[in-house]
């Protein structure tokens, strides 16, 4: 275990923990504001990949066929929120988490049915097509760190409109206190629209950035939406500093789990009996530390504030 | 949770059957067609209906109606669908599934019944050996051939050092183990990685740090597609060979695309295998359902063939259980990848190939076969199966 090897190996797991907060950003700012459990955050991070595969097939240039995704996704999730989720916000939670189910259901069948079930892919855009050389005999893709920078963005980003913008105050008061905030002559309804589908969008994003690096498939988007509510449960729900940090967290713990479990139980017990105990323990490493979280801190490591 | 009722070859004027004294042939295909894997259930009832399609509508001489249901991927749905078709729909055969855990599932409920169950994919180790079924017949492997092959290739290859990795279940664990059986050599590592792991760069520093004369993975589906194109990003594929079972074939090449050419795997089968009767199915497939058809479609016609051929030994009767057994078990048809016989568990004795991926003339990617590594090739359970 070379320390050359366990850099490289921290790096993949900072890459990683970035590509979870692209798709958990939308959820935790959906689920923080609105107090709405969107379970159909994971297809709609399928449906941007989707729409990106279709528009560059069309277009041929994928900056133009993201843009076009990102507007076609922002006018579903309108849709979405329209005829489905404006009924649903002031129900309880169980009612929202079968509703949006049942949106998962539809979507991946709908998803199946336009495209076919065969996965698809989006190509790597010619401009970022590049690599860079991380150590002897691999090469780390720059559209990698083209994904670390935009997630890097999209926090920055969030950090500005949340935190320091007109409309992000009223996003906050929203999310302590709606009722306050409509007596006080908000439109709130048209507030949570707005969120919504900046949330559609922010997932759609994630959807069709990391497309080059995945398999665009039906049900893409449920395996990910249960990290994304691991990351957001680690970092406190609402709090989009949680979200990122735990993230980042959680990136770390499952690549150097993953790369290291093994050589670390070699230390402890025989190897034969750490090669089968290693790889278990490691998939297991993120939802022990979130139940460990959910004990200690039942509100999350980083509690958006007004929650905690 | 949808159902698919599909009628092949009804009657084309009502009069024809009117004077046909045989029931309705009744089959039940039972296979994964929802969920990502979706893609591989869908090959099998195309492969299966196809069959039925060209040989008129009819099996042995007698109409066929096929009744398709999805298991979900879920052993309680797939019993229930199971038993259904045994008991609601009355159904001669069953055919199907896909997954060996779907199998494993299904397995009482139909043959419990006295209805013939034929495996176009799955072939567990078990069924092959001690719990060996007189009601059961495999048209496609037994499930650790495929990673045998690719085991008696890099150790006839003289590979030193090969990296293995699979996903961390039952499978995964026989897919090593199955490589491991012919090859000798170095084992650099060992990796089991979760089921349906998104990102790799973790296990390609390893195989990086590691620098193996080739990697075997098993990575079935959407897994074999992230994978193979993160390898290929990370630049490996120039350094290190790529051997591969279920990785990739027909069902993920369409996503891996330029990423998958020149890497290899081990099949029974591939589109390019030169034989007539392979040549016309794989232009019908095409035409029929324009994609290049896996091994799940042609095990899936072959399942078709077999029954078509058994039904014209016992002239469409399928009530003497006994005659019909021993009609199967003739394997009475020409089989998609030529010579196919059963050995006395009733799974097939058959060649394997290693197979490389390839771009066709027309743009479209299809495995294609590189070398012959076993001929007449018989798996190593059948000397417990209690059946002579």
């Amino acid at each position: 275990m070379s320390t050359g090897l366990v850099v490289v190996q921290i790096l993949n797991g900072l890459q990683f923990g970035v590509l979870l907060f692209l798709i958990a950003a939308g959820l935790t700012l959906v689920f923080g504001v609105m107090d709405f459990i969107n379970l159909a955050h994971g297809v709609q991070y399928m449906l941007g990949a989707y729409l990106a595969v279709a528009f560059y097939a069309l277009t041929g240039n994928f900056l133009v066929a993201l843009v076009l995704a990102l507007a076609a996704a922002l006018v579903f999730g309108l849709l979405l929120e329209f005829l489905i989720f404006r009924h649903l916000y002031d129900r309880d939670h169980l009612e929202q988490v079968i509703a949006t189910f049942g949106i998962i259901i539809f979507l991946n069948q709908a998803v199946k049915t336009v495209w076919g079930a065969a996965p698809l892919t989006l190509p790597i855009p010619e401009f970022f097509s590049g690599s860079i050389v991380l150590m002897p005999g691999l090469l780390y893709p720059v559209w990698r760190l083209v994904i670390i920078g935009s997630g890097l963005a999209i926090g920055l980003l969030l950090y500005i409109l949340v935190g320091h913008t007109r409309v992000g105050m009223l996003v906050r008061a929203g999310a302590t206190n709606a009722r306050m905030v409509s007596a006080l002559g908000v439109d709130i309804h048209r507030l949570f629209m707005i969120v919504f589908g900046f949330g559609t969008m922010l997932a759609a994003f994630a959807g069709a950035m990391i497309a080059p690096i995945l398999s665009v498939e039906p049900g893409m988007g449920d395996t990910v939406l249960i990290l994304a509510f691991v990351v957001i449960v680690i970092g406190g729900i609402g709090s989009m500093r949680g979200a990122f940090l735990a993230a980042l967290l959680i990136g770390l713990v499952d690549t150097l789990g993953r790369s290291f479990a093994i050589d670390i139980l070699r230390l402890v017990m025989p190897p034969s009996p750490a090669r089968t105990v290693g790889p278990a323990i490691a998939s297991m490493l993120i939802y022990v530390l979130m139940a460990l979280v959910l004990y200690f801190r039942p509100s999350g490591l980083f509690p958006a504030r007004g929650r905690g | 949770m949808y159902k698919k009722l599909v009628l092949v070859g009804v009657m084309i004027g009502l009069s024809a059957t009117a004077a046909g004294a045989q029931e309705k042939l009744k089959i039940g295909v039972i296979a994964t067609l929802s969920g990502p894997p979706a893609v591989l259930g869908q090959q099998l009832r195309n492969g299966f209906q196809l069959a039925v399609k060209n040989l008129g509508g009819k099996l042995g001489g007698r109409d066929v109606e096929v009744v398709v249901e999805d298991d979900e991927l879920k052993p309680d749905v797939a019993v229930n669908k199971a038993k259904a078709l045994v008991d609601r729909t009355k159904a001669d055969f069953v055919v199907g599934p896909i997954f060996s855990n779907m199998l494993i599932a299904i397995m009482k409920p139909v043959t419990d019944a006295g209805v013939i169950l034929i495996s176009p994919n799955a072939g567990t180790s078990n069924f092959a050996g001690k719990e060996c079924n007189p009601n059961f017949f495999v048209t496609s492997y037994q499930n650790d051939q495929n990673h045998e092959v690719m085991g008696k290739y890099a150790q006839d290859a003289g590979m030193k050092k090969v990296f293995l990795m699979a996903p961390n279940y039952q499978a995964g664990k026989d897919a090593i183990a199955g490589f491991k059986r012919y090859f000798k050599g170095d084992i650099a590592d060992e990796v089991y990685v979760p089921l349906g792991q998104l990102d790799y760069s973790a296990e390609l520093t390893k195989i990086a740090a590691a620098s193996p004369d080739a990697i075997f993975v098993f990575l079935p589906g959407g897994m074999g597609v992230n994978f193979v194109k993160q390898f290929r990003q990370a630049g490996l594929a120039e350094k290190v060979k790529f051997l591969s079972a279920f990785t990739v074939d027909e069902s993920t090449l369409p996503a891996q695309k330029e990423a998958a050419v020149g890497f290899f795997g081990g099949a029974n089968w591939a589109p390019n295998l030169d034989n007539p009767q392979n040549k016309k199915f794989v232009a019908d497939y095409e035409k029929e359902y324009n994609a290049v058809p896996a091994t799940y479609a042609f095990q899936a016609y072959d399942a078709a063939l077999l029954i078509d051929g058994a039904l014209k030994l016992t002239k469409g009767n399928t009530s003497d259980k006994d005659a019909l057994r021993a009609a199967l078990m003739k394997a009475n048809f020409t089989s998609l990848r030529g010579p196919f016989k059963f050995n006395t568990n009733h799974y097939p004795i058959q060649d394997f190939y290693q197979v490389k991926v390839a771009q066709r003339g027309d743009g479209k990617f299809e495995t294609q076969i590189d070398k012959k590594v076993f001929a007449g090739y018989s798996d190593p359970y059948a000397k417990d199966c209690p059946m002579k």
